[in-house]
């Protein structure tokens, strides 16, 4: 017989820490069998943010580095400056990379760093409890929006991949889903361009994926794929926002 | 090698290169932007890598992340600066990495001024970021100072995995002296740093990192911390005793308030007053037995300082509160005149209280 | 060798794979592991066409799938 699916060796055999049914287990292994297929373990290194992946050095078997909150785009500048020939990539949720690493992640891809990020978007705050994102939707309780966000109080949700898309610099922006395994199959698809697009050279890589968080959104996993499906998608819609073709000297 | 006239804050750019440092991040900010400049030109003649980041904050994360990657790299800022820097400072000390970190103070809190001060010094020794770790902090006095420094500053950071702070001033960036620097370009060899984050090729994943859930290892950790510190503190002090043989009254103070005293010192000893001036060249480790030998025979110590009284406290602490310990400073960027700090070493020597 | 096998020690008993399969053939099973979730399983393997579908959906790893080597049968 020929194994079809397996681990993959970027992958740790490390039990995960994760809720049961949260996608960043699907999301994590997506970017190690990239990197496998790649061929890139030995020369990439990763960095960790501050949230429900954290841990994420324990799950990922390369140098990883963990950085302070919001500030993994920077982290992984420095990184890649002294390192240009080694493959470099950032794993955000929503908090770290559309709160308080706002700054950061724009500027790494208004630079044009020749690095990829990895956009985990749950519409919520895993990790601390269940508290309200920028990406939080309107009308959507947590534990800091408690009658639901109220756009006048609380403002509006964040698209980052369209924003980030506006920036010179920025060579692939796409946003992309794991709620099923043919969003999943496209999902890797697009995570594995944005590698790509590092290794050519061409400057900054990102790919947003939709989430589910069960817990905080007090739903069971499959409900929650289906409370994605539903809410989230009509509000950040999938699809590439931007691929350049040549290479920026 | 031949002197050349250069200004402080692009002197520290020089002699960082000539230390091996091959990448700088950093943030404008009055009164030390001289340095970037300096460094956007030179670096790239030596191949390194001069990145001006979006903000102080953007700028420490870059050095963590390229020290994780095994580089010699450093940035600069001033007070307001600093202060944003230090959560970047602490997960460094807590990764145990190692970089170099210029603060040329000015005038706080807040916005405060432009004009010199030096009222960091509590952040930068006692800690200015959460959390049981310190700073190696090296406060020269002159340009040269610096100069001869740099490379001290990127060995020690090397040695220990700790950053350094060296704790300048609006004076010394600002103002022009006559400097040598040494003739190479760069060290011979830099230590290996089989730690770093490289890519794990042929070898097991390395990671950099501060976080420790479990208390136990956290607290491990903080033990083999405050272990590195003890070597530290044990072996790293530096100091000048200036005329302190047998000084009845001793001046302390480090940096441009330094200089002053000296002058003063000097004017003091013409008048037959037996004056002298114990300069800490480290501000962490803070040298205590250097201190307690040069005050030995003094009956009055002065601690000059542009600040409310900072240094001052850890003048009486390490003096065990043996001797009287005064204290004269400036603020906002006032600067202490040797008239002035000459007219405090006269009532001292009258024997009465300080203006 | 069975052509999906679960690891019923990974598995959190999220029931992503069960909505996953084309074939409707993964459940729940009635005992537990040892974590305290009921591990997904497949009982009819002949059913089974190796499509990957549950292994893709699984955040943790739990399935390994195979499939008849066409050239040696």
């Amino acid at each position: 017989m020929i194994t079809v699916f397996a681990r993959p060796e970027t992958l740790t055999t490390a039990k995960t820490h994760y809720c049961p049914g949260c996608t960043h287990g699907i999301i994590h292994r997506l970017v190690a069998e990239v990197i496998d297929e790649l061929g890139i373990r030995e020369e990439t290194i990763g960095v960790c943010p501050v949230g429900c992946s954290v841990l994420a050095y324990h799950y990922f078997n390369l140098d990883m580095q963990e950085a302070a909150h919001g500030r993994a785009p920077a982290v992984a500048t420095g990184i890649k400056r002294v390192l240009p020939d080694k493959t470099v990539f950032t794993y955000q949720g929503d908090g770290d990379l559309a709160s308080i690493g706002a700054a950061e992640i724009v500027h790494a891809a208004a630079r044009g760093e020749k690095i990829t990020t990895i956009f985990v978007n749950n519409a919520i705050y895993g990790m601390t409890g269940g508290q309200m994102a920028p990406t939080t939707l309107l009308g959507q309780e947590t534990m800091t929006s408690p009658h639901g966000r109220d756009a006048v109080t609380q403002g509006y949700p964040v698209r980052m991949a369209e924003m980030l898309a506006t920036l010179d610099g920025a060579a692939f922006i796409a946003r992309v889903s794991v709620h099923n395994p043919q969003e999943v199959a496209k999902a890797k698809k697009a995570i594995k361009t944005a590698f790509e697009v590092q290794l050519s050279g061409k400057g900054f890589s990102l790919v947003e994926v939709l989430s589910t968080c069960p817990t905080n959104w007090g739903l069971t996993p499959l409900e929650a794929i289906k409370w994605l499906q539903d809410n989230m998608i009509p509000y950040y819609p999938l699809g590439v926002k931007k691929e350049r073709q040549e290479v920026k000297d | 090698m031949a002197k050349v006239l250069m200004k402080g804050n692009e002197a520290l750019g020089e002699a960082a290169v000539r230390a091996g440092c091959r990448y700088f991040f950093g943030y404008p900010i009055t009164p030390q932007n001289e340095l970037p400049h300096y460094l956007a030109r030179r670096l790239p003649e030596v191949g390194g890598v001069f990145l001006q980041a979006e903000s102080e904050v953007a700028a420490i994360n870059m050095v963590y992340g390229a020290a994780g990657a095994g580089a010699r790299v450093m940035t600069s800022s001033s007070s307001p600066g600093i202060s944003l820097k230090q959560e970047g400072l602490t997960y460094i000390a807590g990764a145990e990495l190692p970089c170099v970190v210029v603060n040329m103070q000015r005038g706080g809190p807040g916005l405060g001024s432009i004009q010199p001060a030096q009222s960091d010094y509590f952040q930068a020794v006692k800690g200015g970021g959460h959390g049981d770790y310190r700073l190696i902090v090296l406060a020269p006095a002159t340009i040269q100072e610096i100069v001869d420094l740099m490379g001290k500053a990127f060995d020690l950071a090397d040695q220990y995995r700790n950053p350094v702070m060296i704790l300048g001033d609006g004076i010394l960036g600002q103002m022009m002296e006559a400097v040598e620097f040494p003739e190479q370009e760069q060290p011979a060899v830099l230590p290996a740093k089989p730690w770093a984050s490289t890519g794990a090729k042929g070898r097991r994943p390395n990671l950099i990192n501060s976080l420790y859930l479990n208390p136990e290892e956290l607290e491990q950790h903080n033990e083999r911390l405050q272990a590195k510190y003890a070597k530290i503190i044990a072996n790293e002090t530096m100091a000048e005793s200036y005329l302190t043989d047998g000084a009845e009254i001793v001046l302390v103070g480090y940096g441009s308030s330094a200089r002053i005293a000296k002058a003063a010192v000097d004017q003091a000893r013409a008048q037959g007053i037996k004056a002298g001036l114990f300069r800490p060249i480290t501000l962490f480790p803070f040298p205590k037995k250097e201190i307690q030998a040069a005050c030995r025979q003094a009956r009055q110590v002065l601690t000059v300082e542009m600040s409310m009284g900072q240094l001052v406290e850890d003048v009486r602490y390490n003096l065990e509160f043996k001797v009287p310990v005064h204290f004269y400073g400036r603020a906002g960027g006032m600067v202490p005149t040797t008239r002035a700090v000459l007219e405090q070493i006269k009532r001292l020597a009258e024997g009465g209280d300080l203006a | 060798m069975k052509k999906v096998e679960f690891d019923e020690e990974r598995c959190k008993g999220c029931e992503l794979c069960t909505a996953a399969c084309p074939k409707h053939i993964v459940v729940m099973a009635d005992h537990l592991n040892s974590m305290g979730f009921h591990p997904a399983t497949v009982t009819d393997q002949v059913a089974c066409i190796s499509c990957g579908f549950c292994a893709r959906m699984c955040p943790d790893v739990v399935i390994t799938v195979r499939k008849e080597d066409k050239k040696h049968g």
